[in-house]
């Protein structure tokens, strides 16, 4: 993998802590290794919607990696909950299945972005750059066009 | 078979393990089969039902699974059961995820249900209306089987879309 500039928290300039939520212990591997490239590090990890709630209260993440197709809580309702309990929450679907409905859906319920597997690494930072900077919502950063580029 | 059914698994499959596995593939014959699916090595089962029905199955050999999980992690692993399952587990889920997507977006409702190991060395005999399209991809590390069995359901389909009047 490409080395990346390191991504840090704006306010004290340490590394962004991430909680992956994702039922393949594989997939939460791999999105682990692409946080260690941008120097990043993993706050905790989850293998459903029930648990990514109760290991984000535990964790206070900056970023929340979320699968959508899950056991138990799926990826969608997770996000609904976290977010009416933590409005600050900053979540990113990662999912294979990335149809309009469903992107809709988690965007509505308070999630950030969505990215498509297979992940694409340098897709993701770019995605998490844009959710992690206070500027998107001055509008003076311009977001990535990942559902797009994920599916190309 | 209607190929506007197939056609997004096979572009799938080829995007998601050009993506996944960064390096070239080469698709191989497609081919109609009318026997049952003889599985060639760890091979996963993912079925669909609603407006169209039917299953996939993604299939190759433990030492491809390994290898390919090498090329997902990036790293060397240690040859066990539970990692080939995962590994095509998850290339199975990636791939079927990939399809569904393009095919919801054609206006498609249906319902994937979770993966499963495909069990048998053949698959359950359904042939009464359906056939088998098999297809295998070419890639840096072996050989990546899939085999679709798909059809319309068109009283699912009715349910749905509003009948046209004159």
């Amino acid at each position: 993998m490409k080395p990346f500039t390191p991504l840090t928290r704006k306010q004290d300039s340490q590394p962004v802590r991430y909680l992956v939520v994702d039922d393949s212990v594989f997939a939460r591997k791999n999105l682990a290794k692409m946080i260690n490239a941008f120097g990043g590090e993993v706050a905790g990890e989850a293998g459903d919607g029930c648990t990514a709630i109760t290991e984000y209260a535990r964790t206070k993440p900056d970023i929340v990696l979320m699968d959508i197709t899950m056991p138990q809580m799926e990826g969608i309702e997770a996000v609904e909950r976290i977010v009416r309990q933590h409005p600050d929450a900053r979540i990113v679907m990662v999912s294979s299945v990335g149809y309009q409905d469903n992107i809709l859906a988690a965007l509505q319920k308070g999630a950030r972005h969505f990215v498509q597997k297979p992940v694409k690494p340098d897709v993701l930072y770019e995605i998490i750059r844009y959710v992690l900077s206070d500027e998107d919502a001055q509008g003076h950063s311009q977001a990535p066009a990942t559902v797009g580029e994920a599916r190309s | 078979m209607k190929m506007q059914l197939i056609q997004p698994f096979i572009s799938a499959a080829d995007s998601v393990l050009a993506t996944a596995l960064q390096g070239p593939t080469t698709i191989g014959d497609l081919t109609m089969e009318r026997d049952d699916y003889q599985r060639k090595g760890c091979a996963v089962r993912i079925a669909i039902h609603g407006e169209i029905e039917g299953r996939i199955i993604l299939d190759m050999t433990p030492d491809t699974a390994l290898r390919v999980a090498g090329a997902l992690t990036g790293e060397e692993v240690e040859e066990s059961e539970q990692l080939v399952a995962e590994t095509v587990f998850e290339l199975a889920n990636m791939i079927i995820g990939n399809a569904v997507t393009l095919l919801n977006d054609q206006g498609y409702q249906f319902k994937v249900l979770p993966p499963e190991k495909h069990p048998d060395e053949k698959s359950a005999a359904n042939k009464a209306e359906t056939e088998e399209t098999a297809i295998y991809f070419d890639t840096a590390c072996g050989r990546i089987f899939l085999d679709i069995s798909m059809r319309y359901n068109l009283r699912s389909r009715a349910e749905h879309v509003p009948a046209l009047s004159d």
